[in-house]
Order: C-alpha cells, then structure tokens, then sequence
C-alpha cells in the first residue's frame, strides 16, 4: 500500500529518469529523509559506538583510544583485577536479590491492591511516586536514614534501644542490603503497576471456574493466574534485569563504592577507568563484558517473543 | 474504660454502649491482615519523603540532637535558601539555582526535539514503510537495552569532534538520541492503532507525507504526545550519568550539582541543606507525577511494553 511512489511538491521539480536504482531511491523519498535521525543514531550510536567500544576493547589504549592490539591481554587483566571481581560478585548478589524480591514483593503487593481495596489509588500513588525520583535522590535520602549516627540506628537507640544497630552502609559485609533497601523502594512500585495490569489482564471466568472447583485463592494465584500472566512476568524480567546491569547512579549517590571497595559495581569500573583511571583498554573492555552481560538476559527473550511466535498462532 | 468500670463493681457501662447488628463486617480478620500489611508498605515508601522534608525544616542543632522522627520545632527556610543560593558544589558557592537552570535548558529542547523525531519516524514506520525500515527499528529497540557505559566513549569523541563536548548542546544531543527508541516504539504503536482508512483517504486526496503527518496525524494524536512529554521530562530531569560526563563543569545539571552538594567531603556536612537540595532536585519530578496522575502510570505502563 505505501509501494506507491508519491510525488510531493518538492519531489516534482526535477526530471525522473527511469533508472531502478533511482527509482528505488526515489520511492518514499519524504519517509526516508524523515527516518534519517533514526538511521543515524542506529548506525552511529547503536551499532557503530558498540563496535568501536569492541574493537578498542583488544587495544592497550591507555589515556587515549590509539593503544596497539594486544588481543586478550585487556581481559586477562580484567579477571585479574580485584576491584572488578567484587563488583561482578556484587551485581550478581544484588541483582540475583533485587531482582526476585522486586517480582516477588511486586506481585505481593499487585494481589493485595487486586482485593477491591478501598482507596485504591492512594496506595498506588504512595508506592509508584519513589518510581518518579532519580536515583541520585534516592540514594541521599537513604544514605540520610541510614547514617549510622544520626539516622534510624541513632534515633533507635535514643528511644532506648540501646544495642539497635543498622549500619549496613558502612558495615562491608550488609552494604549491599543497603543498597537494595533503596533499590526497593525505588523499584517496586513500578513492578506493581506492571503486575496489577497484568492482573486486571486475566478473565474473570477464571476465577469464576477455580472458585467452582473449589481451588484455594493462594493456588489460583500461584497455579492459574500466574502462569497466564507470562507476558507481563517476562517484560518485568527483561526491564528489572537491563536495569540491574545498568546500576550505577544509586551506587555513586548511596555509597560511592565504600566502604573501601565493597560496593563497587561494572558500571562505576568502566566510568571511573574511562575518565579518572585514564586507561580506556581496560574501561573498553569492562564495557564489552557488560554488553555480552545485557546479550544473556535479551537472546532468550528475544527467542521467547519472536521465535516462538508461529508455534502459536 | 468498661472493663475497668466493671471490675471495680460499678454500674455496667458497657451494657449502655449502642450495640446492634453491624451493617457489614468490615473488620474481618482477613481485611485487617489485608489493610495492616498496605499500611506497613506505605510507611516504607512514604518515611524517605518524611524525614526529606522534615530535615530540611530543622536546624543544624536540632538535627544533632533530636531524633529523624521528629517533626521540625518551627518551620525554618533557612537550609531552602542556603541549597537554593549558597551552597557549595565543588568548587563554587552559588547552590542549586545555576544545575536547576541548566537542567530546565536541557529537559526542555532535548524533550522537544526527540518527541518531533520519534513522532516522525513512527508515522513513517507505520504508514510509509521503506525496505529495511522494519529492521532499523529493530535495532533501535534492541540497542536501548544496550548499558549507556558501552557507547559512551566513543560519543564522547563524537561530540568532542563536533565541538559541543562540555556544552549543554551535547547533554540535549545525547538525550534526544537515547530517548528516540523508547518514544519510536511508543509513536508507531499509537499511529498503528489509528484506523488507516483516514490515511488512504488522504492519500487519495493527494496530501503527501508532511501534510497527512501534520493535518490529520499530528491534530489526533495529542494523548500520546502527553504520555511522551511525561517520560522524557521525568526521565531527562532525573538523569546524572550523561549530565555528568557530557555537560562540563560549569553546565551540570540539577543531579550532578546536588550529588556534588551531599557527596563533598569538605567541612561538616549541613544535613538540612543537604536535604532542602535534596527535595528541590525531586521537585520537578514530583509535580509531574502528581499532576499526570494516571497518564504517568499509563506512560510508565507503555513505555515498557514491548511492541
């Protein structure tokens, strides 16, 4: 339907010559140009900046990209280095944590909303409006409760607990939990929404049957609903995951990487080598382990949503 | 007080009390458990707001030794003021007032153009497919699951080259690219959903591409242009990473400058400061998400649905 070549004013001023290359060319003319940004950030910054990222992942590039190739000597490093050790120990605990408690305490929470609640909403906006903040904000407002002196343990322990301890921002084993407290309360309420339209998704028929059958609330959930809500569950997955790799602003706002380096997360090792380390083999090649990171959460969704999509139908 | 009325051997009060039939047994054990487990949630969620705001009214003293519950002993602007105008962000003194400019210099063209754009590209996505259109969508959609950290470098060459490294130019530029796939997806999915026999008739008409786009697409199309307009103002204005590397020193925008604010290690910190920066910095955000109402969780919902 859009194969017919169409003769704007401007198009018309010159001389179509019958030639197919110019033909080609010239059939939608108008979209094509219209599409060129697109074009461009695709080849430029999709594809063009990933390769280069790649490439110069195998240079020993140090202040600037014009190292010679050292083929895997940047990687060899990479797994050498501590700092890059924890962060990768890191990010998997916490996001292995961060990913099931938000999905878990999501759902939770979406069933509970699912009830036929009163106010409804006002729970709803109290649980999303952290989703509106930056994580920088985030972050300081966490970093202000947990402050070990002034914060939550302070203000415990002049209520007279005088043993409460929460410290987990400056204690390197539980830094984590702190970050996923404040990941939490960030997260979650979007996890619900997602999850609450997924619910409101399902058949009321459904229910109607398992109440018939006489299926307990708990397993319909569990059993019946769950597994209908398929296509939410693996787009929460897919978003809460890229985002999991992504982790960066909160970790510079919550805890810049302390106590010591317990913190440390990818993305702060690749920013930090590529514009205060002055070693861009190394942040190039970090980076590229983040890439192939991101390729393993999206191929078997890329698979799911696009390659199973005729067996269905 | 009835028990203790009885107890002591005086009339029984409680008797007196209005009993009757209740209208419907709204306290039942299952909705206590129901309404006590949301409450609990929703003083998770909203604590981080109180104490925020709560600080930010307090003194330095009253910080030191009071506790993070309590409400401030008088309203006190003075750490709103100091955030505002005077507080220190690395090297300069002038708070928060110069990031919170900047981010409106950059949230307002960056938002602008990668609307137009997105706007553009769906339409031509759905109604003027060219070979390999498909495809490039595509990509797109693939490379904004792609870590920013990956094409970083290299667009720092890039806008170093063009000569707009360290410029609010480059923040607007880098915004308007990575917001192009997010809001293409969105663009084409709400033109699709548009019945094409109004496009067919045009075409009859004889209107070309820019007339449909800006006579008949552009006019129906105010709802998504809402929804858009919703994503890309939260999502610019919360942004620290391109405003951090992209911007230079003297154009951070409001997150970078509060960062440098709280995370400077210079002097005792002034937590109420602090805090007052903290809440103008989510200000923007805030107003946008309690003024959109559900269009922000319709924005939210959209944005993460896959095409």
């Amino acid at each position: 339907m859009a194969d017919i070549a169409v003769q704007t004013a401007e198009e018309g001023r010159d001389v179509a010559r019958p030639g197919l290359l110019r033909k080609t060319f010239r059939k939608n003319l108008p979209a094509k140009i219209a599409a060129l940004p697109m074009i461009a950030t695709v080849l430029v910054v999709f594809v063009g900046c990933t390769i280069w990222t790649i490439y110069y992942s195998f240079t020993n590039s140090k202040l600037l990209p014009t190292g010679k190739f050292v083929g895997f000597d940047q990687y060899d490093r990479l797994f050498a280095t501590s700092r890059w050790n924890i962060s990768v120990t890191n990010l998997m605990t916490y996001g292995a944590m961060s990913l099931v408690l938000t999905l878990v305490l999501g759902f939770l929470l979406a069933v509970l909303m699912d009830q036929k609640i009163r106010f409804e909403s006002a729970f709803r906006t109290i649980m999303l409006y952290p989703f509106a903040l930056s994580f920088i904000v985030t972050g300081l407002v966490w970093q202000w409760i947990m402050n070990p002196t002034l914060g939550l343990q302070g203000a415990m322990r002049d209520l007279g607990w005088a043993n409460f301890t929460f410290d987990w921002i400056s204690n390197p084993r539980m830094v984590l939990f702190a970050l996923l407290i404040a990941g939490l309360w960030q997260g979650v309420g979007f996890c619900m929404v997602l999850m609450l339209a997924g619910l409101r998704g399902v058949d009321e028929e459904i229910w109607k049957a398992a109440r018939v059958d006489g299926i307990p609330t708990w397993r319909t959930y569990i059993s019946i609903v769950l597994p209908m809500m398929r296509g939410v569950l693996v787009t929460a997955v897919v978003l809460i995951g890229s985002g999991i790799v992504r982790l960066y602003d909160l970790v510079v706002a919550l805890t810049n990487g302390g106590p010591g380096i317990s913190s440390e997360v990818p993305a702060k090792y690749v920013v930090n080598y590529m514009f205060s380390g002055g070693n861009i083999g190394q942040a190039m090649a970090a980076a590229t382990m983040m890439l192939i990171s991101v390729m393993i959460i999206m191929i078997p969704w890329a698979y799911l949503e696009f390659g199973g999509k005729g067996k269905r139908t | 007080m009835s028990t203790t009325a009885t107890m002591t051997g005086a009339a029984p009060v409680s008797s007196t009390e209005p009993r009757g039939p209740k209208p419907k047994p709204f306290f039942t054990p299952k909705k206590i458990m129901l309404y006590t487990t949301l409450v609990f949630f929703a003083l998770y969620f909203l604590f981080p707001l109180y104490v925020m705001v709560s600080t930010s009214f307090k003194t330095m003293p009253e910080i030191r030794f009071g506790s993070i519950f309590a409400l401030p002993n008088q309203i006190n602007f003075d750490a709103w003021v100091s955030a505002w105008t005077s507080a220190c962000t690395g090297l300069t003194c002038n708070g928060l007032s110069p990031g919170f400019w900047n981010s409106v210099k950059i949230t307002v063209p960056s938002t602008i153009v990668s609307i137009f754009i997105a706007a553009i590209n769906g339409y031509a996505l759905v109604n003027w497919r060219f070979k390999g259109s498909e495809i490039f969508f595509s990509i797109l959609i693939f490379g904004s699951f792609i870590p920013y950290q990956v094409m970083l470098y290299p667009l720092v060459m890039i806008t170093r080259e063009l000569g707009i490294f360290g410029k609010l130019e480059a923040v607007i530029l880098i915004h308007t690219i990575f917001g192009m796939p997010i809001l293409t997806l969105l663009f084409r999915n709400y033109f699709a959903s548009l019945p094409q026999e109004l496009f067919k008739a045009a075409r009859v008409d004889g209107a070309g591409f820019w007339r449909i786009f800006f006579e008949i697409m552009l006019p129906m199309s105010l709802p998504i242009f809402v929804v858009a307009l919703i994503l890309q103002i939260t999502g610019i204005w919360n942004d620290f990473l391109f405003g951090a590397v992209f911007a230079g020193t003297h154009n951070q925008p409001m997150t970078v400058q509060l960062n440098n604010i709280v995370n400077s290690a210079q002097g005792t910190p002034e937590y109420n400061v602090n805090m007052a920066a903290t809440v103008l910095t989510g200000l923007v955000p805030l107003i946008v998400y309690f003024v959109s109402g559900k269009l922000f969780v319709r924005g939210v919902a959209a944005g993460a649905v896959k095409g």
